[in-house]
Formats: structure tokens, sequence, C-alpha cells
């Protein structure tokens, strides 16, 4: 295993995130992939807000592929380089053990297929040098595709944001080869803690929307004393009846300044 | 985006039964066996950013996309639309024959040969005009199609048919900004490209859901905060970029006039006007500051139901950056004051003294494929290629030394698309050639102009697809996609750029082709005689010489060799313009002008009868009136049916829960469709997307009223009244209701929604 800080990681940050899914739409377009969709976009409570989260595969590391490791078939390969394979198709028996193991409940399973899909970084495409589809296509850099030290270049770090690769669910320690951006006093993501904290939804006080954080009663211009002009609505034509024929004026039907 | 897809719970898991890879039918996963022949570099054919993308070409078909990582702009990025863009070229609704009513109106749409189409439709334009006159004929354009094309309707229409009526569907979209342009900078372009976001230090971004129209753009915007640059939204509803921008301002519908003229009171009030730059590169400041004493913070904060503080406070973080851009859209240009909310934005800009400099300036985003360009080569009722004035005697003079014509043969101004609508009411224009638009979606009040298309005497479509309004049509011609022909548009930064041909349309003619075979037949064939849209382009390069919107050095090449060209571009040594009014305003003194706009209420406040305020918009996954996105199955599946959002204050006071139907009325019409309850949306305000057609569509019932100068309909306000509808629409009934109740249900046993403390009314 080559250390992580030499290798081309993906950097998920969902406050970059606009929920947009061309991720969603590119990655059907890899040669792997096939018109199926390798990723996931979840929008986290769109009641109260628009926010949106990428998930893909995490390619874990520590413990190494977990989804590999429990697979009775031997069908998940973990290539040299890190990347955790979806099933080969002709070994997978569908027990669907991986999506059991699976921390960040990445595995697909094509029914008709009965073999496990998922995340192959698109292999074809980074093998070559190339950003895997997603991260190419991103129009947020939500999701970027670059070794830790580009990810630092290209400014976010600056601004307080720290990438964390450390998950714990529980006791469980989970190390991944992708990272999840958060705030720079993170040193881990406690799935679990969240959780709680989150308590389900259960809690009274739902929070705060941002969205009307600003947002007032309104009064019309002239309660509130603000100078108006008065401009005569123009309908495009009266709707009923239908007007009396006009004929064409010959001077042309709008002045010159009246539309330009 | 703001798609939540639970509320399609009805959607049908259909199988994709089309391999849009192998363009062909088969059941299962796509092919990838098939080799690749060729790349072809070309950009994507929806909105105004025009993103570079590679079109894979095997067998002869387009095959899928790569993107294009050397394309200055978007890097390799795309949107869900670009991603999906290619599916359209094969796709099994393309029309591939003319098609026409042989038995008049009442009879059905069939196959006929494009030699009869092409008799057909002279004939009836030639028997119209003799019997009413040239006018009674128009021509209906089109803006997400090339330079070219544009330059060619317009030429086709006054040269070929001698009408004055030729308008095209930017009228509806971005004429507006052209019209605050030209008022106050003298040059209707954005004033600066994108990459200029990056030297900001303050983005004010208003009436621009940036994040769903123009994703691509959302990159700057993030690479620009990165950097420590400050964002201001406002907007009625919380977008995607406004979740985490610096200053939300979530004002009501139609009130972006005094919000700027707030800010602008606020500016002087603190000393952060640039007194220097107003005395040396404006007119006009005294007139405009005296308007602003009259709108203190205080009472404009009533009127744009906001805090005051919040505007404060705003107006201090532009005020204080020392480059700050501002960006508009439709948000504020489609209101029946466009032209001012413009005109205000640009007195900020101006009174700051932003203009000029990397980060400083004032753009709006224009919103179609080919809106720069359209708006320039002619194709609109008042003007001549090059955005030279169709009044004035030597642009006449001009123009017709280029097409070979007399002076008195060249038709004088004629109407702009949305009062060709009451003119076909009165019988004034009797026949319509329609290119590139499906006004049935996209006009407002859209009972009116469906009464209006179905009252010509002869209507002609041109369309890769049967869209809605050319289903009223009496001949349909298949028109080419983008990628079946080549031709330069110009993207929202002023760049010009060019389009690749990778395949031959299925009808076999390209639009170009057709519209000259239209105008030999009409007897101008010596005024027509192009070879390939190259020749088209240089002689609108040569249209344009010396002209506001020059192109003149311009050339095929350069734009491949430099990644696009911005416009003006007078010379070919010249590396054209990225940034404008370096030096001067686009006016003869090179002074800017300053507008004293004094606030005017939307059309229609809302009353008794009508309590909310209606606004429209779209979503990223459909472009325009939907007419190609909706018949891609991504984007279909992803928002396949209108909705109307509505805050949940309003939906407890109604008995609404997410995902019942509910009724929308306005004066004009009314319409049923699911119910999206958020918090992300003001109280006093509803939002329906506009991208879909016939009883879907909320254009049913939007305010048709104008604004004065440049005749943009009122989309973004109307007064409207919403109630729990009895059960689903007539569109809906064929959904599966068995489903439907019982995701209702699921969705009422989740905790949150059943816990959650009421909100009190304010």
């Amino acid at each position: 295993m080559p250390e992580t800080v030499t290798i081309k990681q993906m950097f998920l940050d969902p406050s970059r995130c606009i929920g947009c899914r061309s991720c969603v739409a590119a990655c059907r377009e890899c040669d792997t992939h096939r018109g199926e969709s390798m990723i996931y976009i979840d929008y986290i409570e769109r009641a109260n807000t628009v926010a949106s989260s990428p998930t893909v595969c995490m390619h874990c590391e520590d413990p190494l592929a977990p989804c590999a490791q429990v697979c009775p078939a031997q069908a998940i390969l973990v290539s040299p380089d890190g990347v955790v394979h979806q099933a080969d198709e002709t070994r997978c028996i569908y027990c669907r053990n991986c999506g059991y193991a699976c921390p960040f409940g990445v595995p697909k399973f094509d029914i008709q297929g009965h073999y496990m899909r998922k995340c192959n970084l698109c292999y074809d495409r980074t093998s070559q040098g190339k950003g895997p589809m997603c991260a190419t296509v991103c129009p947020t850099q939500a999701i970027f595709y670059g070794t830790y030290e580009e990810w630092l270049a290209a400014g976010r770090g600056q601004q307080g944001a720290k990438p964390v690769n450390v998950f714990y669910f529980g006791r469980q320690r989970v190390r991944t080869r992708n990272y999840v951006v958060l705030t720079e006093d993170d040193e881990a993501l406690d799935l679990l803690a969240l959780l709680d904290k989150a308590s389900l939804g259960l809690g009274q006080e739902a929070p705060a929307a941002t969205a009307s954080r600003n947002a007032a009663d309104w009064v019309d211009a002239r309660t509130a004393g603000l100078p108006e002009r008065a401009a005569p609505a123009q309908p495009w034509t009266p709707r009923e009846p239908a007007p009396a024929p006009v004929p064409a004026s010959p001077a042309g039907p709008a002045g010159r300044d009246a539309a330009r | 985006m703001s798609v939540d897809k639970s509320i399609f719970r009805r959607r049908q898991r259909q199988k994709e039964t089309f391999d849009f890879h192998a363009a062909t039918s088969v059941p299962t996963a796509w092919e990838t066996s098939l080799d690749v022949e060729r790349y072809v570099p070309t950009h994507c054919c929806f909105c105004g950013v025009q993103c570079g993308m590679y079109l894979k070409v095997a067998n002869g078909k387009v095959v899928g996309v790569e993107p294009r990582e050397d394309f200055p702009l978007n890097h390799g990025m795309l949107c869900p639309k670009g991603t999906n863009a290619y599916q359209l070229v094969h796709h099994p609704d393309r029309l591939r024959q003319p098609l026409m009513r042989k038995g008049g109106k009442k009879s059905s749409l069939e196959p006929v040969s494009w030699e009869e189409a092409l008799d057909t439709i002279v004939q009836r334009f030639q028997e119209v005009q003799r019997a009413y006159g040239r006018d009674a004929v128009a021509v209906f354009s089109g803006s997400t199609m090339t330079n070219e094309k544009c330059y060619l309707m317009g030429k086709f229409a006054r040269v070929a048919l001698g009408t004055r009526h030729i308008d095209y569907n930017g009228r509806l979209c971005m004429s507006s900004a052209t019209g605050a342009n030209e008022r106050a900078l003298g040059i209707d372009r954005a004033a600066n490209p994108i990459s200029d976001m990056l030297h900001a230090d303050c983005i004010f971004v208003i009436g621009a859901n940036v994040g769903e129209c123009f994703p691509i753009i959302t990159s700057y915007l993030w690479q620009a905060r990165d950097r420590g640059c400050k964002l201001i939204v406002a907007d009625p509803r919380q977008t995607p970029i406004a979740r985490t921008a610096d200053m939300f301002l979530p004002l009501r519908p139609g009130t972006d006039l005094a919000l700027l003229t707030g800010m602008l009171h606020v500016l002087i009030k603190e000393g952060l006007s640039n007194e220097a730059f107003i005395r040396e590169r404006t007119v006009g400041w005294e007139e405009t500051r005296a308007l602003a004493e009259l709108y203190p913070p205080e009472r404009v904060a009533r009127v744009c139901g906001l805090r005051a503080d919040a505007i404060v406070e705003a107006a201090r973080l532009y005020g204080r950056a020392r480059a700050a851009l501002i960006y508009t859209a439709r948000g504020l240009e489609h209101q029946s004051k466009g032209v001012d909310n413009g005109l205000a934005a640009i007195n900020l800009a101006l009174a700051t003294g932003n203009f000029g400099r990397p980060g400083a300036g004032y753009c709006t985003l224009t919103g179609q494929g080919n809106g720069q360009g359209g708006r320039e080569v002619g194709q609109k009722a008042t003007q001549l290629p090059g955005c030279r004035e169709i009044e004035d005697p030597e642009d006449r003079a001009y123009i017709c030394s280029v097409w070979g014509i007399r002076e008195d043969e060249l038709p004088h101004a004629g109407y702009p698309a949305t009062l060709m609508i009451p003119a076909m009411l009165r019988g004034e224009i009797r026949a319509c050639l329609l290119i590139c638009s499906n006004p049935l979606v996209s006009l407002p009040d859209l009972h009116t102009a469906e009464r209006a298309f179905r009252s010509l005497d002869f209507f002609v479509v041109i369309d890769p697809f049967l869209s809605e309004t050319a289903e009223l049509a009496d001949v349909v011609l298949p028109g080419n996609l983008w990628a079946e022909e080549e031709g330069t548009t110009t993207s929202l930064e002023g760049r010009v750029i060019k389009y690749n041909q990778a395949v031959d349309p299925p009808g076999g003619w390209q639009d170009w082709q057709t519209i000259c075979e239209l105008a030999r037949r009409l007897g101008k064939g010596q005024y027509f005689a192009y070879r390939s849209p190259r020749d088209i382009f240089d002689e609108l390069r040569l249209c344009t010489r010396g002209a506001k919107s020059d192109y003149w050095g311009i050339s095929y090449e350069k734009i491949e060799e430099q990644g696009g060209v911005f416009w003006p571009c007078p010379d070919e040594e010249h590396p054209g313009t990225p940034r404008l009014y370096e030096e001067r305003f686009g006016f003869p003194d090179g002074r800017a002008r300053f507008h004293a706009v004094p606030y005017i209420p939307p059309a229609e406040e809302p009353d008794e009868t009508y309590p909310f305020v209606l606004t429209t918009g779209r979503v990223i996954y459909h472009y325009l009136s939907g007419n190609q996105t909706r018949r891609i199955p991504f984007l279909r599946e992803m928002a396949p049916y209108p909705w109307v959002e509505l805050h949940e204050q309003t939906a407890q006071r109604l008995g609404v829960a997410d995902g019942d139907w509910v009724t929308v009325r306005t004066r004009r019409g009314e319409m049923t469709a699911p119910a999206l309850v958020v918090r992300t949306i003001r109280p006093d305000t509803l939002f329906i997307p506009y991208h879909y057609g016939q009883s879907q569509a909320v254009n049913q019932l939007t305010n048709p009223v104008l604004e004065p100068m440049m005749k943009i309909p009122e989309f973004k306000v109307c007064a409207a009244a919403i109630e729990k509808a009895p059960g689903p629409p007539e569109w809906a009934q064929a959904l599966n209701q068995e489903d439907l109740a019982r995701a209702q249900e699921r969705r009422r046993e989740l905790p949150a929604a059943a816990r959650r403390a009421t909100p009190q009314p304010r």
C-alpha cells in the first residue's frame, strides 16, 4: 500500500454542493459504468434547506475494503494502488454481504444481472492519468480529485476547511482513501455521535431556517412612505372580449424608442 | 436541485428502452465496445455559458460526451444538461420528414416530401402577402442557434419576405438587460469575463439562480470565496448559492428596484461613493443622488419585506469592497420594470466606481445558448446586424450596401415578439414562420397566446422535435440540432465560440439550407447564395464591421486558436476585448449615464382574493421550454412534472401536507400540481417551475403586462390564490394512485414531520 499522500484522492465537500447531480449523470457515461450511476446525491432535509451531499465509495484503507474482506466469493478486487473495484460479475454470487459490510452504504445491486456494482474510481480513466467522471464535471468542486497538496493549493484550505479521512462508527475506526471536507477543528467524523445529536429528527425544536433570517413583513410603498411612480399596466391585449381590429399604422407599430 | 424527488412518487419506473450510446434500441446496459472514431470539439447547446465538450462519434453516430478540459471557461466541468445533451442527437422523437396538414386546419399532421412542403409554404406566404400586404407574414425566431442562423433569419425576413415583423424569443429573456445596458453603458454585453470573479472582493447576485441556471459559474463563485470574496445573494427563495452566502436577502418578488436604490442611499450616507470616478466618467449623478436620498433603508426594508439592518450591512459589504461585481438575471429582468431594475443595479456599480478593472463590473447572465449573439445579429424588431439601428439612416445605408438592396426595400421596425400576439388576434399578422422557439410554453397568459397562434391563416414551424407549438402548425419542417451544423455562438461573456459538425441531420437538411431554399423559391435566391455557414459568417462579419459588436477580426481559425474571441474585435491582429469600459463607456462622450429610477410596484400586488405572490423560474434539469430536456430520460426522471413550492406556515394554514395536490389560481387561469412544503421560500411567495407545457404550464397563470421600453412580460410577479385540490388533475390521472397514497402515508409517519413544533405565524 502506498502512503496516501502520494496518490490522488477524492475530496468531497458538501458545503460546495449545489445538488445538481451532474456527477450522477456523468458517472453513467463512464465506460465501466455503462448507463448506471455509482454516486448518490441526497438532499439532507429539503424542508429546511437546499443542502445536499454527495456519497461515493470512499475506498477504505484501514481496515482495507471491508466489502472485499467479507466477500465469500473473492469477487471484489483491490488493486495495488488502493482502488477497490466492483464485483467481478463472473464471480459474484449476489449474497449482498458487501452491502452489509460497507460503512457508507455504497454498493448497488444489479437485480437482473445478479451482481454487485460500485464506484471503481473510473479505473479506465484514472489509471490513464485522467480524473474520474464525477470530479471532472462537478461544477462546484464539491468533488475534487487530486493530491492533498493540490487540494490545499486550490484555496479551500485557507478558509478554515480541513479534509478528514477518519471516521468513527461507535468504537470502529475507519480510515479511507477519499476525504470529506469539514472545518479545521475536526480530526475525524464520528457518525454515531452525530446521529445521537441529531436525535433522528425527534427533537422538539427544529433548527432555525437560515432562509428567513433577514426576512420581515412587508407593506406597500405608499404605507412605507417610499416615493413610487405609478406606471399604467400595459397588458398585451385586453382578455375578453376580443378587441376590434385595428389597422396597421403606417408609421410602424412601435416608435424607435418604444421597442428596441 | 431544489428538487426533492420524493414529490414525484408517481413517476413510473420504466426501463430505458433506447440505448443513447449505440443509438439503437436495446434493453440492458449501454454498449461500450464501440470504437470511437472522432472526438468532435464543440460546446454544449444549452445555456449561455456554452461549456466546451467533445462529442464522441462512432459508426457515424453521436454516442457520448467527453469532458473538454482544454476549454478555458469550464475546464471539463459540465452540468447534468450538458452531460446528457448528446442524447438528443439520435433521439427517437426527432422529426425526420416534413409534416403537413393536407386537408386544412382540422386535419392531422402527416408526412410529406420536402418538395411539397416547401412549395406549399412559399405559395401560402405569397397568397397571404398578396391579399394583406407584405407585413402580414411575421417571423418568430429564436436564440438557441448559431449566429449564422440568427443573422440569416433577420435577412430572410427583411429581404426574402420583405416583412417588418421579425423578432425572437430573446424578447422574453434578456431584453430588459439590453435596455439597461444600452441606456446606461452604451454597449449591450456583460462588462467582464467570468474569470473576473476571481479578482473580486464582493459579488452581489440579485435575481439570478446561478447554481441552477448557470451551474458552471458556481465554480467561479466558490473559487472567489476561497480567496476571501464576500457573497451577497438577493432572492425570494433560498437558492443553492444563497445557502452559504455571507449575506442573504430574501426580498419580496418585484421589489428589487427599491432594494438597489436603498443600498445606494446607504452608500452615499456612509461616504462609500467614488466621487472621482463619478466626476470623470459619468453624467447624471445629481438627480440619482437626490432620488436615492428619498429611499432610506428603514422604509425600503418595509417594502421589500427585509430587515433594515440587513440592507445596511449588504450595502457596506458591497461599498467597502476594493473591486465588486454585480450579477443579475431573469429574476429582476422579467418584470414590468425590468429595464429600471437593471439601471438601478448599474447606478450602484457606477456610484462605487466598479467598472473597467479586474473584478469590478456589472454583468447580466444571459440565459439562452446564443442569447448574446442572437441579440446582436439583426433578428430583433428594431435592429440590424452588429447592434445597428434599423431607423438610423447610416446603418440602413451600410447594411443595404452589404446586402445589395435599395434602401427603400429594407423594411422599418416591426413588432416585438410579445406584441405579435395581439397583432395576430387583430388579424394584422396572418401567417408566421417560427424557428427555434416554443412560445406555447414560454409566453405568458398561454390561453391568449394559443388563441393567437390558432387564429393564423398559415403557420410554419421549423424544429427538431414536435414541440407544443409545432403541434399547432400547418407545416412542420425538421430542424437540425447543434451537433449537425457548423457555426458560431456568442456566450454570456461576449466570447464568440464555434460549434463543429459531428453528424448529418436526420431530415437531410440543415436549417440554413432550408431558409436559403425558401428564399430561392420566393425569388430572392441571389441574396442567399451561400455555400456553407462560413460564407454566412463572412457576410455577418462584414455587416458588423465598425459597429458596436464588431466581429470583423474574428475568423473560424482564430476562434479555434484562442479558445474563443471576445467582441469587439475590429481587425485580424486584434486579440478581442474580454473586459469592457477600461478606458471609456460606449457613448460618444465616453461617459456612463446614471438614471434616476423611482420605485414602481409590481403590476399586480396581492389582495384579498389573490393573497400570494406567484413567481416562476427554472430548475437545473431543464432548459427553457423543456422541448429538448423533457425528452432526455435522465433529466425527465429528475423533474418530470411541475410542483408548487410553498412555505410551511402557508401549508399549515391551508391544511396542506408535502406532496398534496394544490390548485394555484390567478386572474388568467389555474393549475394543479403537488406541493413541496419547505422553509426555503418566503411565506408570502409561491414558486412554480416553468418548463412544462399545456395543463402543466405555469404560464397559463402569469401576467402578460409588458415593460414599456422593451416589452418583456412580468413573469416573475403576479398575485395568486392557492387552495388544496380535491384530487389530482387530469394530467396526473394516469399515475398509480395506490402507490401515491402509500408513499404519502409513509411520509406522514416520519418523526420529523409529525413532531416538529408548529411555527407561530407572524
